[in-house]
Order: C-alpha cells, then sequence, then structure tokens
C-alpha cells in the first residue's frame, strides 16, 4: 500500500513536481511568506520522474491563473491541483506569461532597475525555439534556467 | 481663470520619445533620412523658435551633445541642461525619475545620455515631454545609428544589399548592434571581425538568422575587407569593461593603416563613431575612402530631423 508523503488537503492549492531545488524559489515567487493560511511544505520527497520533489500545499486558498503562471517560470514541468472536499476539481495547466513584473531580478549589473526604484520588467520572448526573457528596460536577454528571483 | 487641463499618469506615458532604434519602422527610418538631407541643404531654420530643450548628459559626451546643441541652436530653440552630472541633485541622491519629472515642467524635449542602461526608456515612461535617448551605457543610441544609415546612404546612393564589416569590440559596442537591427530592413550581409574576447554577442546572430541576414566571424582584419561596401570600425571601449586586464589585452588589438586598402572596392567607405584611438592610424584621414568626419557633420542633420519628429510628430 502507497502512503501518501503529506497529508491530504480538504480544500485550497496543491503545487506538485516541483524539482526539489527550486521549492523556495516557487514559495517566494507566490508570495507564501505573507499568506496565513495552513501551508504544508515537503521536500526531497521520493518522485519516480523527478528523482527528489518538493511539494506545498495551501489550505482554503485558491489563486488566479496570472499567479500561478509564474512558476512556469522556473519549474515549468509542476502540477496545479485545486481541491474541493478532497478532491481534485482542477488540474491547471501552466502558461508562460507574456510579461513578468517585479519577481524577476535583471542579471545585467548595469540596469536601472539594480540601481533606481525601477520595479523589473520583462517580455517573455522566444528565441530559436527557446523561451526567453528580455529586459523592457536595459534589453538584456536572460535563459530561464538563468533566472534570478528577487 | 483658466482651467489648465489635468494630465493623468496615461497622458504621462504618450509622448514621441526615441529610446531605441526599434522604436521606428523602417518607414520612419526613411522618413527621418529624407529630412536629414533637407536639412543638410538648409540647416539654418526657426522651426524650434520659442522651444526649450534640455540636454540632460550624466555621462561625458562631445559630439553626441556638441551636435545635439548645435541643431537646436540652428532651429531657433533654446538650450538648459548640464554636461556634468556632479553639480546636479543627483549626487544628493535625487533620483532619475524626480530629475526627470522636474526637468520636464521646464523644457519641451530632453535630450539623455546616461550610464544605466534602461535609463532612456524608464525616463520616457515617467515624461510627460519626449525623450531622445543620447545613450544609456552599452545599450542603445539611435541618433547615431540614423547618422550612420544616412553617411551610408550619401556615400552608397542606397541602403539594400550593401556588404558591411563590423570591426573591433562587437561585443559592448551599441552602435554596431544597433546599425545592425536597423539595417536588418535593407537586406544587407555582414563579416564581423573582432577577437574571441569582443565576439558579436550570441543574441545578434540569433536576430540576424531569423532576419535571413548572411553573416561571417572572423578574428583577422587584414585582407577581410576587399569586398566590403562600408568597414565600420569601433573603438574598444575602457568604459565598459568590468575586468581592466581584459581590456589590456585586448584595447590594440586591430589598427587600420593607409597601406592595407589597396585592393579594396572603389565605394568602400571607412566609418567610425568617434572617438578614434588607435584603431585607425592618422595616415588612413587622407584617403578618399575615410568618412568619419563627414560622419560626424552628418549626426547634425539628423538629429535635426530627429528633433523636428519628436517635438512636431
Amino acid at each position: 500500500m502507497k502512503h501518501l508523503q503529506v497529508a491530504a488537503l480538504q480544500n485550497g492549492t496543491v503545487i506538485d513536481h516541483i524539482p526539489a531545488d527550486k521549492l523556495f524559489k516557487v514559495f517566494s515567487i507566490l508570495n507564501l511568506e505573507s499568506c496565513s493560511e495552513t501551508i504544508t511544505v515537503g521536500n526531497n520527497l521520493n518522485s519516480d520522474t523527478l528523482g527528489k520533489k518538493g511539494i506545498i500545499k495551501i489550505s482554503d486558498r485558491f489563486f488566479e491563473e496570472d499567479e500561478t503562471n509564474k512558476i512556469a517560470l522556473i519549474a515549468p514541468k509542476a502540477k496545479i491541483n485545486i481541491i474541493k472536499e478532497y478532491e481534485v476539481v482542477e488540474k491547471r495547466p501552466l502558461e508562460l506569461p507574456e510579461d513578468v513584473r517585479e519577481i524577476v531580478q535583471c542579471p545585467n549589473p548595469a540596469c536601472i532597475t539594480n540601481h533606481q526604484p525601477v520595479k523589473t520588467y520583462f517580455h517573455v520572448i522566444n528565441e530559436d525555439g527557446k523561451n526567453m526573457l528580455k529586459c523592457h528596460y536595459c534589453e538584456r536577454e536572460v535563459k530561464l534556467e538563468e533566472v534570478k528571483i528577487r | 481663470m483658466k482651467k489648465i487641463p489635468f494630465r493623468g499618469i496615461k497622458g504621462l506615458m504618450k509622448n514621441h520619445s526615441l529610446v531605441s532604434i526599434s522604436d521606428y519602422s523602417k518607414e520612419e527610418i526613411l522618413e527621418i533620412l529624407h529630412s536629414a538631407s533637407e536639412f543638410e541643404a538648409n540647416p539654418n531654420r526657426k522651426t524650434l523658435d520659442g522651444k526649450v530643450i534640455a540636454t540632460l548628459f550624466f555621462e561625458p559626451s562631445t559630439r553626441t551633445r556638441l551636435s545635439f546643441e548645435t541643431a537646436v541652436n540652428r532651429l531657433g530653440g533654446r538650450i538648459i541642461g548640464f554636461s556634468d552630472s556632479t553639480t546636479t541633485s543627483s549626487v544628493k541622491g535625487e533620483t532619475l525619475h524626480d530629475t526627470i519629472r522636474m526637468v520636464s515642467c521646464y523644457a519641451d524635449a530632453i535630450v539623455m545620455r546616461h550610464p544605466l542602461e534602461g535609463a532612456a526608456r524608464y525616463a520616457s515612461e515617467v515624461s510627460p515631454v519626449p525623450i531622445i535617448n543620447a545613450g544609456d551605457g552599452a545599450n542603445q543610441h539611435p541618433s547615431q545609428t540614423l547618422l550612420d544609415l544616412y553617411s551610408i546612404l550619401k556615400t552608397q546612393g542606397t541602403l539594400e544589399n550593401l556588404k558591411i564589416c563590423l570591426v573591433g569590440d562587437l561585443k559592448y559596442g551599441r552602435t554596431v548592434h544597433s546599425l545592425i537591427m536597423a539595417m536588418s530592413h535593407f537586406n544587407p550581409s555582414f563579416r564581423f571581425i573582432a577577437p574571441n574576447e569582443l565576439k558579436m554577442p550570441e543574441e545578434y546572430k540569433i536576430f540576424c538568422r531569423k532576419c535571413g541576414i548572411p553573416y561571417e566571424e572572423t578574428a583577422d582584419l587584414a585582407g577581410n575587407f576587399d569586398d566590403a561596401d562600408i568597414l565600420y570600425i569601433t573603438r574598444v571601449q575602457k568604459e565598459r569593461f568590468l575586468d581592466l586586464i581584459e581590456f589590456e589585452r585586448v584595447k590594440n588589438v586591430y589598427t587600420l593603416k593607409n597601406s592595407m586598402l589597396e585592393n579594396t572596392k572603389p565605394n568602400l567607405k571607412i566609418m567610425h563613431p568617434l572617438p578614434r584611438v588607435n584603431e585607425i592610424d592618422q595616415d588612413v584621414d587622407e584617403n578618399d575612402k575615410a568618412y568619419y568626419f563627414q560622419q560626424a557633420q552628418n549626426g547634425l542633420y539628423v538629429r535635426q530631423a530627429i528633433m523636428s519628429k519628436v517635438i512636431f510628430p
């Protein structure tokens, strides 16, 4: 019999299949530090596909698609399940947003966003079939795997 | 009492700034070049009579500032501004946002050079008056690009189907990056000549591939521009290097000499955004193919055209 590694959720959102090294970045992207609901975090759990994975369960909290899509920046294969009365009522696919505001830091040390009180702003672009971010201000392009969360 | 209309935040975002060469379509670029040729024929007009233009140079400049200021003077406008930011409130910690909002209360347009990349884009978003980017760090310098295009058009009679060799600092040199983007409208082919440390960044090569622009790369200068229409040479810019040891290694890697021009095409022109240091020997200056000083002069007419377009769109 297979045991659940993290207790089941009655109502809320489960973010599963997070690569173990990205768990706290996902936590930060969703601004869960300031969330007052019950949050269960599991990391380095055994996973057939990822080897080790992370999972976040947030009770009684339902996110807009705009919010969960930000996760696609760092964990595009994460799974979002919306739970109501212990049942999965929605499996939400992740889609990269068109624009990314505030959460990513520009890697260009000479970018104005690293020196003045200017909120970061990136456009998601596709270069040679690969999704990348382009800084709205300094125009520097950043590979998704090199994205640094603020 | 006359009611002054409130200019809401939405209105603040709407102006006709020139931040990046990619802000202009092919048609707008050609319109600027045509207008520049009219200013060259008749540079003294009073179209900016009664207008005040601010020139904010947070970073040193000779040609760009002088040619913008000359352009305003020849059009009958007035200049305010500074060329040494250490004499301004920015040393007291004033943000760029506040400086721009303040200056825009006094001026009808702002010409700005700033060491931080993206500064001009940001300024254009907080300013109710147009911003003309006179260089933001290693990022964009669109008026230089437009004067380069004007110089190419004047000397070649066309912008179409030209072979352009870009030489020197292709990594940090903003002029070559913008020139690639601007020339992409005109079916060019490029040869990138740079030492390994200063090679053309991958994103511009991807851009060329996307646009179907053929390019080659080499680290050798001699003999590699005999088929070129334009030889565009850039200075290795010390101010862009974080690692000065790397700068010392590459600073004198190429020097163009008059003897190297023997087998080049008769229509070849040598361009350089200036200032030059060691990359073009002075013996090239007397060769008819040297065009860098005329290129700087063309900057005046192009900047008159830009000024007119942003103030009277």
